[in-house]
């Protein structure tokens, strides 16, 4: 008379230990900690750039807990987060520019813990303290990015086919070519089919001009625009990967957006500086036909740029050689006079393209062009309503003309900036690779780290707290029963955090906790009408053993049912959840999954290991 | 076997059905008159919460932030003396991003012992999804237990345990709308998981009411619904009071954030499981559920071809 078959204790026990076992690792604090990485992809973290970080930190007076050489890179253990914070910049001095040095919480797990792919749970920003920001691609800047360039690219196509066009123009979304004769609308028209396919032609006739509209096809803007946010995304994980931040979470967000996590930062400011910059370079060359000083205004394909330290203007030559883009590796040093220079690298495309042109034109001068482009929304009234529009401020200078002394090739370098400090971020920036189009902030949300601690023993204490009430009242109430389903509810609590540790980019937040606390006075229900529906079968004159049976034979399905109704709410939370409410959803549905299991089939273990096979009378409950 | 009821639930539920539909009207008021705090998840706009060594005077920080750009600014204490919370509406003009660093500078000038805890942003356009994201997410979970209750049980159940649940929602919002606290995505996470708990509790309840109304032959429907009420009584009373125990934790030593969230669960578990009896089953009756209600889903299911 209720029994278990052996398989289905040994299922229950075999549950309890993975829940212990998965859950354990959480009782080992993290340490504070710096993680030094090598800047260069694959390259090894020496030891002897331990030795030297270590060196500093001795020197600085700061302790350290321990120390160990990982696989490509170095951490080292504090006790404590003031010495963690106070030995960042002593130690990122020390190893100099060529290593990240980022603040982490390093596991403390045991080895034989590790081994078994168990960790602690991952905590959300708002229980670690660090910044969550949500960025917007200015899509409306990345399509006109992409007009100017087809329309400069068109006019030489024509120019090159000796194809005259009467106008070609810019208007909106729209591009404008007007011929004055049939024979080269349908030369330009072969040209368009041939080299621009993203453009949908269509004829305009008026006064013996034909007019060609081209509009980008739909298919194209959505390329563009995928271009754009995927381009972004990577120079995006560039620059937090220079901001020296572990663990970070850099992902796209529906059609237009990235998320950006920083867990553990402290210097906001900096941070929005270093990833919200766009900003990109261009490589030109002087006009060397035209005199500035003697034309009153730009020839066609020439402009003029003012220059950075003097304002002066020089005449540039619209036909860009290299932009940014083709960066591979910038870095900071002196020239000769010890003024701060930018050593850059550019790929093959690039150093082709720059050793072609600079062959042709040595002895003329060449001018290196800052484009910064800083996004800002503004409410402008449209067709008598307000509306948010995004305006891009493009600010360009050129920060130095050097003459060509030989042809360059792959690496050369530029000088002509303000300080260390400027070269230092532009060649942040452009090793970090250009933002395809600027992105502004639409959400912001910091957590200091005290905070973090602060909601962490809030969310504990109220955990402890509610449990422990549960828990004494269940044992008030059903005595034996409520023992066996203190245990079961112990159990649920041990596999819900073991779940939330293993399940990857789970990540515990502080509603996550609220969700565990829920849970725990949730999780009793199941038992709570398991064992009513016994007491009930005892107060019918049914024998303690079927009234057992009866209670869990039919409380089941109303378990189920009540249970299935909380998990489709967790479902909607979590597919309609932003960040916080996710974290809700995910501790709330795992909560009901692990607490049907360890009420019903748990308890049901534990009663009939006591009472299985007993002659009975009565029941403590 | 009828068990002898103790309650006799459905005596006055012409009269408690009334003052349902009152909350509900009131509730509805209040809302459309008091509208609901939307906290800045909502709104848009930017928020820092900021300690002092001491405890702080609210005053001298509104006197800093008038003579600045901020001046429509709300100055408050947040949970501690010692805590200050600083919210700024939606500023117009080119960096909205940057209201929270120029806030902390302000504040810094003032009093250098001022620590930042938390800086909020969030753009009008995000604060205009969230709330239609959140609105159709709520719309969704009825949606999705109207579906489900009809499913599993019969329709006339479905309207009741519907019923039921905008009720909650409803009584729950005009709660937030009249106490002025503060409505944001946690505390809608709240509202959510109240529509989960408060159809739980309908369904036990129904669940027991189905049972009786298949094995009892001989009871009015009236009979059978005080029945079930009373069989799952100690049920309801014991499920709803652990859970409002570990939610009164949560209140209390959750800190502010969760503060609104687990007052939002507390109101509506209280008006959950009142409504479970009082509104989901009241409509059974008010429905002239009957027997033939359960003879039909059998024979349907016979004439199947």
């Amino acid at each position: 008379m209720n029994k278990y078959p052996l398989w289905k204790y040994l299922l229950v026990l075999v549950v309890a230990l993975f829940g212990f076992i998965y859950a354990l690792p959480n009782l080992y604090p993290d340490d504070p900690a710096l993680q030094i990485t090598a800047k260069k992809a694959g390259g090894e973290t020496a030891p002897d750039v331990l030795d030297r970080a270590l060196a500093s930190l001795e020197k600085a007076g700061i302790s350290i807990k321990q120390s160990e050489l990982l696989q490509g890179s170095a951490l080292i253990r504090f006790d404590n987060v003031d010495d963690q914070i106070n030995a960042k910049d002593v130690v990122q001095d020390a190893v100099s520019g060529d290593y990240v040095v980022a603040m982490n919480l390093a596991p403390n797990t045991p080895e034989w813990l590790s081994a078994l792919g168990a960790g602690p749970v991952k905590l959300g920003l708002d229980l670690r303290g660090g910044v969550h920001f949500l960025m917007e691609v200015d899509m409306a800047k990345a399509i006109d990015n992409k007009l100017k360039n087809d329309l400069n690219n068109i006019r030489d196509g024509l120019r090159e086919l000796k194809v005259r066009y009467k106008q070609a123009s810019m208007e909106g979304d729209q591009l404008r070519l007007s011929f004055t004769t049939e024979e080269r609308v349908s030369q330009a028209r072969s040209m368009l089919q041939k080299d621009f396919r993203d453009y949908l032609v269509q004829e305009e006739q008026a006064d013996n001009v034909t007019t060609l509209l081209l509009t980008l096809s739909e298919n194209a803007v959505k390329e563009i625009k995928d271009y754009a946010v995927s381009q972004n995304l990577t120079s995006l994980r560039n620059r937090v990967n220079e901001l020296g931040v572990a663990e970070p979470v850099v992902q796209r967000q529906g059609a237009d957006r990235i998320v950006i996590q920083l867990p553990g930062i402290q210097d906001t400011a900096n941070a929005k500086k270093i990833i919200g910059k766009a900003a990109n370079l261009e490589f030109r060359m002087v006009d060397w036909e035209n005199d500035p000083m003697s034309v009153s205004r730009a020839p066609v394909g020439s402009e003029f740029i003012g220059m950075r330290a003097t304002g002066q203007q020089v005449l540039l030559k619209k036909d860009v050689i290299v932009t940014g883009d083709r960066v591979v590796g910038a870095s900071t040093g002196y020239d000769e006079n010890g003024r701060p220079q930018v050593n850059i690298e550019l790929d093959s495309v690039g150093g082709r393209r720059m050793f072609k042109t600079t062959n042709q034109h040595v002895k003329d001068s060449m001018a290196v062009v800052f484009i910064e482009l800083e996004p800002e929304r503004r409410t402008v009234v449209e067709d008598g309503k307000e509306v948010e529009k995004v305006f891009t401020k493009e600010t360009r200078e050129v920060i130095n003309v050097a003459t060509i002394q030989s042809a360059l090739g792959n690496s050369f370098r530029i000088t002509g900036l303000d300080s260390p400090a400027e070269a230092k971020e532009l060649a942040l920036l452009l090793r970090a690779g250009a933002l395809a189009a600027p992105m502004y902030f639409v959400e912001e949300r910091t957590v200091g780290p005290s905070l973090g601690k602060q909601n962490i023993e809030a969310g504990l204490m109220s955990l402890v707290a509610g449990f422990a009430l549960v828990l004494l009242f269940m044992i008030g109430y059903y005595k034996l029963f409520g023992l066996i389903a203190n245990v079961a509810l112990i159990l649920n609590l041990l596999l819900l955090v073991a779940f939330m540790s293993i399940i990857p980019g789970a990540t515990l937040s502080l509603p996550g906790m609220a969700g565990i606390v829920l849970t725990v006075g949730m999780a009793v229900d199941a038992n709570v009408l398991i064992f009513a529906r016994i007491k009930e079968e005892m107060a019918n004159g049914v024998t303690p053993h079927a009234a057992i049976n009866a209670g869990y034979d039919r409380a089941f399905l109303t378990i189920l049912d009540a249970n299935i109704t909380t998990l489709l709410v967790g479902l909607v939370l979590f597919a309609f959840g932003s960040g916080p409410v996710k974290g809700f959803a995910v501790t709330l549905s795992i909560g009901i999954l692990t607490s049907m299991f360890t009420a019903i089939v748990g308890t049901r273990a534990i009663v009939n290991l006591i009472y299985g096979g007993r002659a009975l009378h009565k029941l403590s409950i | 076997m009828t068990t002898e009821s103790r309650f006799n639930f459905m005596g006055p539920r012409k009269i408690l059905g009334a003052l349902s539909i009152l909350l509900v009207i009131g509730s509805l008021v209040s809302i459309t008159v008091n509208f609901l705090e939307l906290g800045l998840d909502f709104t848009g706009g930017t928020q820092i919460e900021v300690e002092y060594d001491a405890a702080a005077q609210l005053e001298p920080i509104r006197e800093v932030l008038k003579s600045s750009a901020y001046a429509d600014a709300s100055v408050q204490h947040f949970g501690r003396p010692e805590e200050v919370l600083v919210r700024v509406p939606p500023v117009e003009g080119e960096d909205k991003d940057k209201v929270g660093q120029r806030v902390l500078e302000l504040l810094q000038a003032h009093s250098p012992d001022v620590k930042l805890k938390r800086v909020e942003f969030v753009g009008p356009q995000v604060g205009e999804e969230l709330r239609d994201k959140s609105g159709i997410a709520m719309l969704i979970a009825l949606g999705l237990m109207l579906i489900y209750v009809t499913l599993r049980f019969r329709f006339k159940f479905a309207v009741g345990a519907v019923v039921a649940l905008f009720h909650d929602v409803i009584i729950t919002l005009g709660f937030f709308s009249i106490t002025r606290l503060t409505f944001d995505l946690t505390a809608l996470a709240a509202i959510l998981a109240v529509i989960g708990y408060s159809l739980n509790d309908t369904i036990v309840v129904f669940d027991r009411v189905r049972e009786n109304f298949r094995k009892d032959r001989a009871g009015t429907p009236e009979e059978i619904i005080n029945n079930s009420l009373n069989q799952t009584l100690s049920r309801t009373l014991i499920t709803s009071f652990t859970t409002l125990l570990v939610l009164i934790a949560l209140a209390l030593l959750g800190g502010e954030l969760i503060f609104a969230f687990a007052v939002a669960l507390i109101v509506g578990i209280v008006v959950g499981t009142y409504s479970s009896i009082y509104v989901a089953s009241n409509l059974l009756l008010a429905q002239n559920i009957n027997r033939d209600d359960f003879l039909e889903q059998e024979k349907v299911l016979d004439d199947m071809p």
